[in-house]
């Protein structure tokens, strides 16, 4: 089984990605120091416990049901305060629960890419989430991917499991210290969302105008299954493709995803994800907000693949660019494979419109504040599917990543 | 309050309006009537100073400073405000917001005092969360803009069509308030507001009992005169022929 993962990822060792430019993986260092664990997450210092507030972790760990922290390629702390929940390195549950090959490599094929293989042949932890059967666990998890030295590459494999009805949200926050210059991040991450289970993903990005991120993500939803995701990233970076693709694939089975871009500097992302709709009756609503500025280049991606009776789906892409040598490319996909279902999309790429802000300064605004009233109001999308103080909490976060950058 | 001297104003490229004369003084509203396409609204917003609405010529003064070339926010500084006939939809910028930012509290809640404003105008709470007028209906577009006026509180008031579209149960509201935003309600020598009305209906008219009456055609006003005689010769001629039989007076 190991054997056969390691014979095809070898084989996929220089397989480029199908989208996004290609990254060097060579040219980052598979060797860093271990750090020491911390017995309380409050431990850390003061320095990187700002880094880690920034994406949404609490150090005090107050309203989190379980924490788990990865520095560099080290886990330093883990620890879980509910009842059903467990929270581990994946390479350390891999050890323990024999079980667990049934699940891993199997929403994402280890032979897709350079990036998928990397992370089976030099796999640097990640974090394993499992909460058991009608487990509802009302406080969030919160789990971070933080880098703090120059020049590494941080190989993640991260496995959630939310076995059925049961109820997971996680908080997850990559973050990356001001003294790297450079670094490269890549993350596997594979959802199982079991019959009537409900798992909701928050991801803050944070990283630095040198890093360069490939994360790979795959999520299967069974019967009656949601999966909700947000996603914001508002700082620089240099290099970011991702396309998680969601497997709505037992009867009824729903996802949604909300993602906040602000692009600036000379980032060059490609973004999106793919839900492919299996079930009968299931749903997807894909929804995403881009701006970008400087020389920032985006590729906004959405494509919904309707394949089961009655399944509806939604993409709502809207971009706002805000210099002229920067750009959005919008690339809204519907595929249809039988025509009892429903997909549709709407989007809506340009610059600000004259009249609204013109509107606002005959508010008594100046231009420059009526812009950011706009602009603010572009990026104000309502957190839907999350529990309310959770739903505020992530309005506050998302405010607080767009308040650095305005 | 008021004076505009031979004013030419362009959109697009396009002359819309060409020597136009015009004086309010402070205490008075004036009417302005005038076929769909004559400029009325342009003239609006060229006193309001929106870019797209270039004065090509002429000048603009508001209480005795020359504003011709200040921008739209510096002139509400000064005290103007106005209640759009199209107003733009804004995503993700609510009505509520609109009021404070009216009211001048920049980043603030939508709190009870805005909630207070928004029953003046029978507008409740939830359509104060709503983003402004975007699938807002013809008369709650009007509404939220006289909400915002409210909140605004100018000393020179414009509206352009105030009550059209509004439903007969919020249209004595509608003018009570315009009334006593333009200081109606006041004795003329106590009144510090003035005003200008774009108006079809002879509602306003009853209501607010405007001081002087203005017919616009093809971009200039070609006829004044008290409102109820411009109004007879309106409705016995229409607009062409009422401006051959009522007195122009041209200069302020
Ligand atoms: N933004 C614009 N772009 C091009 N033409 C415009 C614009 N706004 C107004 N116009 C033109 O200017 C003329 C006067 O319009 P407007 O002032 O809105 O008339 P009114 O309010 O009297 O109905 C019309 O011919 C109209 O088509
Ligand atoms: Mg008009």
């Amino acid at each position: 089984m190991q054997e056969e993962i390691s014979t095809r990822a070898y084989s996929a060792k220089d397989k480029k990605a199908l989208l996004g430019e290609d990254v060097e993986i060579e040219h980052y260092t598979a060797e860093t120091e271990e750090h020491d664990a911390l017995t309380t997450l409050s431990e850390i210092s003061e320095e990187y416990g700002q880094d880690l507030r920034n994406v949404g972790i609490e150090p005090s760990e107050k309203d989190r049901s379980g924490s788990f922290l990865q520095r560099d390629h080290s886990v330093v702390f883990s620890a879980v305060r509910y009842p059903g929940l467990e929270i581990m390195s994946t390479t350390d549950a891999v050890k323990k629960y024999d079980w667990l090959k049934e699940y891993l490599w199997k929403a994402i094929p280890v032979d897709t890419d350079k990036y998928t293989a990397e992370v089976a042949l030099c796999q640097t932890h990640g974090y394993f989430i499992k909460v058991e059967a009608g487990s509802k666990v009302a406080m969030p998890v919160q789990s971070c991917l933080f880098i703090t030295s120059d020049k590494i590459r941080q190989n993640v494999h991260n496995i959630v499991i939310a076995e059925e009805n049961s109820e997971l949200h996680i908080i997850t926050g990559c973050s990356v210290s001001h003294s790297v210059s450079s670094a490269l991040h890549l993350g596997v991450s594979e959802f199982y969302v079991k019959k009537g289970a409900k798992i909701t993903f928050t991801m803050v990005h944070n990283w630095g105008d040198g890093i360069e991120i490939r994360p790979r993500t795959a999520v299967v939803i069974e019967d009656d299954g949601v999966f909700v995701s947000n996603y914001i990233l508002a700082t620089p970076v240099k290099s970011l493709q991702m396309f998680p693709i969601i497997y709505c694939k037992g009867r009824n089975a729903r996802t949604s995803s909300q993602s906040i871009l602000y692009a600036t500097g000379n980032a060059n992302i490609d973004i999106g994800s793919r839900v492919v709709l299996q079930g009968s009756g299931s749903k997807a609503e894909i929804i995403s907000r881009v701006i970008v500025t400087d020389n920032a280049k985006v590729i906004a991606r959405g494509d919904i693949y309707g394949e089961a009776r009655d399944a509806k789906g939604h993409i709502e892409c809207r971009g706002l660019v805000l210099s002229n040598t920067s750009e959005i490319d919008s690339i809204p996909v519907l595929k249809a494979t039988r025509r009892d279902l429903d997909l549709s999309h709407e989007a809506a790429v340009g610059k600000i419109a004259e009249e609204e802000i013109h509107y606002l300064m005959a508010r008594g605004l100046s231009e420059d504040e009526a812009t950011s009233v706009i602009i603010r109001g572009f990026l104000n999308v309502d957190i839907t599917g999350l529990p309310d103080a959770l739903a505020k909490e992530t309005k506050k976060m998302f405010d607080m990543s767009l308040e650095k950058v305005m | 309050m008021l004076e505009i001297k031979d004013l030419a104003v362009e959109v697009d490229g396009n002359k819309i309006i060409e020597r136009l004369n015009l004086c309010i003084e402070r205490g008075e509203v004036h009417i302005l009537f005038g076929p769909n396409g004559c400029g009325k609204t342009t003239l609006m917003m060229a006193i309001l100073g929106i870019p797209a609405y270039k004065v090509k010529k002429g000048r603009i003064a508001f209480k005795g400073g020359d504003i011709t070339d200040l921008p739209t926010n510096e002139r509400v500084k000064l005290g103007m405000g106005m209640s759009f006939q199209h107003p733009p939809e804004i995503r993700g910028v609510k009505l509520g917001d609109m009021v404070n930012i009216a009211l001048g509290r920049k980043e603030a809640e939508i709190d009870e005092s805005v909630i207070e404003l928004g029953k003046k105008l029978n507008i409740s709470a939830d359509f104060l969360n709503r983003d402004v007028n975007l699938g807002f209906s013809g008369g709650e577009v009007k509404r939220s803009e006289i909400l915002q006026l409210l909140a605004q509180a100018p000393e020179f008031l414009m509206f352009d069509e105030p009550d059209s579209g509004i439903d007969v149960g919020n249209i004595e509201l509608i003018g009570d308030l315009i009334s006593k935003l333009l200081d109606r309600d006041e004795r003329p020598s106590k009144r510090e507001r003035a005003g200008l009305i774009i108006t079809h209906s002879g509602f306003i008219l009853e209501h607010i009992k405007p001081d002087r009456a203005h017919v616009m055609l093809n971009g200039r006003i070609a006829c004044s005169g008290r409102p109820e005689e411009v109004v007879k010769h309106i409705m016995d001629d229409g607009f062409e022929r009422c401006v051959e039989r009522c007195v122009v007076e041209g200069v302020c």
